[in-house]
């Protein structure tokens, strides 16, 4: 029997049965005690970008606007701004009595050497930075920034979710080198980091920040009043799936934010626990091509894979028979959020043909060519969707070399240029993020600017294009336009597969309220009786 | 006898050195980048190879290793790559779970195994025996996670009488600290007590069909006695061998039983730290877990003079 198998097996018999708990910890009702996705080993979201850094980062951290969940880009820390006619000056003004954690005020000059710490490493910031003529503070409250060029994205970039976010840091701070880790944890966020209680990737504790100053308006995600209703949080990492549900059963823990499929059953049958899912946005499960070399530099051969390729084989992988955790995306974007199209994607709607790929490949004249297919085996939905495509491209007709490593093989071996017979590669699985895929923003994964573009380094000038026009529009209808372009060029030149959309669960004591679906878990609002 | 133990605490000095090289030497060959980790999924791989720079992970490997041995040789362990805290530091914080851990589990297999062990070989070929032998197959059979589940299942979620997870420091109460340790100290132990039991039959059996012993019954004296006195003490020295291999099999269970219930020990920091590629961290650990395998050895080997006095360095 296999070992996830057995766990589950145990695990799913003692979930259900459990009892409220006897072992609760820590002091009580104000304390929510929380089991990220990981441990924390850094709190600076501009050095390190991992998701559970960032999520961290919102307890502790604030941002000038914040995204609500239509993607539009709300004040947060600003009170408001202004734009010249031109476009090209955009003068923001800091909401009053804002202060740090260490009771110093937000200025000026905080925002301006955030911003320019986090333009470094930023994919947006970095568009910015190569428009910003100057960057200034005219005062305490105010920030000027007069660009060589209009970027009406301004506001979404300041905004956005998507990792790195451009948080606000005292100056001291964030005159770090941005590939340099800051050494402490000060922001002017909701929650205040206590360092002197952390034990790095094991326990991360935030206390209410009395000072913070919230917004009136009803919270939207990353928008709105950011009202933490208990004093303490505690971040406890339970790297073990079964041990953190369990822990959860017991009621030594009040919120597990991811839960496996195998899991959520039995911990459906516990009264005292509530299982939903976590992100509805969830993951784009991805196919990524090497476009240097062949075969798959041949848009034919691309094109060949995408139209043999079934989703549900991936997605089914992935979740197992749970029906409710995935869906079908013939698109590069999020299914339901604003800017979803489909425009194009039909090769992957349509009928399965694999023997209409299998002569695709054989008339670009790539019938059994030898290819590399990358596979993690230590990180579950890649290595299931890495067996599905061995299979895929195996019926295709390929000689397929699957050179099996785990992660961190993988995220070293995919940035080689090189031939894949000298150390290089053909095919690799990821996933992106749903809410990263919802506008072309922050989806690096998209972009096909050769160089300069994400592993595989695909280059197509009408791809280019439709990004820049959905950078330069204006309205709603013309972003809409703009994104239904860039999805059908996208497909025509099949930069990556996407391979559909998966979720996953989370789960909360129900004495525990106010937790909502979101791209990240969202703190403010969550109460606890 | 303090000469053999002065020149065997300079034999570690090479072995030391030897594992070192080998620590170092698999890291550097073994796929995976730290950069990449730190920099996330969406960095260019522009971004990566200036993390990468910043880090000194792009100088040739001769530098980095006289680099590391350099500062090993000083007593420094180096500092973490994602926490940017002494490895020293880190082991320090984590040790007092995985040594807790550890001597509750070495005591308890002891404590339970050599008695069981001597009673099987004792009443050998009736159900004592039968059912000991049964118990050390089961023992070796089924492994450390599995056991573990069973444990929590029982006596966390069912019976409710022990924590399903954590760690409470000694310093925060005795109880506190004992009932977070007793799952994860049965559930490493299992295969343990299994190993010494065997070994203890096997070994009492032979001893028990010798000369002396039948000499020792003619002479009349008690079973107690026999096999405690007589037996058991010249059975010592393999048994305290196996114990001493043990040591090794507790390491590879900790790490196991660690992820378990959640206590954070070495054997995390292990974990965490080769899946985030954390180099100084893996060499530390693993420089530390060796260092600790010599002494135990070193320990056995001057054990045997107690058990043996006609053993002699």
């Amino acid at each position: 029997m296999r070992r996830r198998a057995i766990i589950t097996a145990v695990a799913a018999a003692g979930l259900g049965l459990a009892s409220p708990a006897v072992h609760a910890q820590g002091p009580a009702t104000r304390t929510l005690r929380f089991v990220p996705q990981a441990g924390l080993s850094s709190i600076d979201p501009i050095w390190g970008t991992q998701y559970v850094v960032r999520n961290a980062a919102f307890l502790v951290w604030d941002m000038l606007y914040g995204v609500d969940s239509q993607f539009r880009a709300q004040p947060q820390m600003a009170e408001g701004h202004e734009v010249s006619d031109d476009g090209l000056t955009w003068t923001i003004r800091l909401r009053e009595g804002l202060r740090f954690h260490d009771d110093a005020p937000v200025r000026g000059v905080d925002v301006v050497a955030s911003l320019e710490r986090w333009m470094v490493r930023d994919p947006m910031g970095q568009m910015l930075r190569a428009l910003r003529r100057t960057l200034d503070a005219p005062d305490d409250r105010t920030v000027r920034l007069v660009l060589a060029a209009p970027f009406p994205k301004l506001l979404h970039a300041l905004g956005k979710q998507a990792a790195p976010c451009a948080f606000i840091m005292p100056e001291r701070l964030a005159r770090t080198d941005p590939f340099a880790e800051i050494g402490e944890a000060i922001g002017s966020g909701p929650m205040r980091f206590r360092g002197d209680l952390w034990d790095r990737g094991k326990r991360a504790v935030f206390e209410r920040f009395p000072a913070y100053v919230p917004r009136q308006e009803q919270p939207d995600w990353l928008s709105g009043a950011k009202r933490v209703a208990v004093d303490r949080i505690e971040w406890l990492a339970i790297p073990e799936p079964s041990a953190a549900a369990a822990a959860l059963a017991a009621g030594e823990v009040d919120w597990v934010e991811t839960v496996l499929p195998d899991l959520a059953p039995a911990l459906r049958r516990n009264r005292a626990v509530a299982v939903e899912i976590a992100d509805s946005m969830g993951n784009l499960g991805a196919l990524r091509f090497n476009h240097l070399h062949p075969p798959f530099h041949d848009v034919r051969v691309r094109r060949a894979v995408a139209l043999a390729t079934d989703q549900a084989d991936y997605m089914r992988a992935v979740v197992g028979n749970d029906d409710i955790l995935w869906r079908r995306s013939p698109s590069f974007f999020t299914p339901g959020t604003p800017f979803h199209a489909e425009d194009g994607g039909e090769i992957l709607s349509g009928p399965r043909d694999v023997d209409a790929a299998r002569r695709m490949v054989a008339e670009a004249g790539h019938a059994g060519a030898n290819v590399v297919l990358l596979a993690p085996t230590d990180i579950a939905p890649l290595a299931a969707m890495t067996e599905v495509t061995q299979r895929l491209l195996d019926a295709l007709g390929f000689r397929v070399e699957v050179a099996a490593t785990n992660w961190g093989g993988v995220a070293q071996r995919r940035a080689r240029r090189e031939a894949p017979e000298d150390g290089g590669w053909n095919l690799f699985h990821t996933w992106h993020a749903g809410a990263d895929c919802a506008t072309p923003a922050a989806y690096t994964a998209l972009r096909a600017n050769g160089d300069k573009a994400w592993f595989g380094w695909p280059e197509d000038a009408t791809i280019e294009g439709e990004v820049a026009a959905w950078f330069a529009a204006d309205d709603v209808a013309e972003q809409k336009a703009a994104v239904a372009r860039l999805n059908a060029a996208s497909m025509a030149f099949m930069t990556w597969v996407p391979n559909g959309l998966f979720m996953s669960y989370q789960a909360w004591r129900r004495n525990v309220a106010g937790i909502g679906k979101g791209p990240m878990p969202v703190f403010w609002g969550v109460t606890k009786s | 006898m303090l000469a053999y133990i002065a020149r065997r605490v300079l034999a570690t000095i090479p072995v030391m050195l030897i594992v070192a090289f080998f620590v170092f030497s698999l890291l550097y060959l073994a796929p995976g980048d730290p950069a990449a980790v730190i920099a996330g999924d969406q960095a260019t791989p522009q971004d990566v190879e200036r993390i990468r720079a910043s880090l000194g992970l792009d100088r040739p490997f001769v530098v980095r290793f006289g680099e590391w041995l350099w500062r090993i040789m000083q007593g420094d362990l180096g500092v973490s790559i994602f926490t940017n805290l002494p490895v020293s530091h880190m082991i320090a914080q984590r040790i007092e779970p995985t040594t807790s851990l550890m001597l509750i589990t070495i005591t308890l297999a002891i404590l339970i195994a050599v008695p069981m062990g001597v009673m099987a070989a004792w009443k050998a070929g009736s159900w004592i025996d039968r059912g000991v032998m049964a118990f050390a197959v089961f023992g070796f059979s089924v492994p450390v996670f599995v056991t573990g589940y069973l444990l929590a299942y029982i006596f966390a979620l069912q019976l409710e009488w022990l924590p399903v997870q954590g760690y409470t420091p000694l310093s925060q109460g005795f109880w506190p600290f004992l009932e977070n340790l007793i799952l994860p100290s049965i559930a490493l132990g299992s295969i343990y007590i299994a190993l010494i039991a065997r070994i203890t039959r096997a070994t009492m059996l032979e001893v028990l069909a010798q000369d002396y012993i039948r000499t020792a019954k003619a002479k009349g004296l008690g079973s107690r006695g026999i096999l405690f006195l007589h037996a058991l003490k010249n059975a010592a020295v393999p048994i305290s061998t196996v114990i001493g291999i043990g040591i090794a099999l507790l390491i590879g269970g900790a790490v196991v039983t660690e992820s378990v219930f959640a206590i954070p020990g070495l054997g995390r920091l292990t974990v965490d730290a080769i899946l985030r590629r954390d180099y100084p961290v893996i060499q530390g650990v693993v420089l530390l877990f060796s260092f600790i395998y010599v002494l135990v050895n070193l320990g056995i080997d001057l054990l045997y003079t107690v058990f043996d006095p006609r053993i002699r360095y």
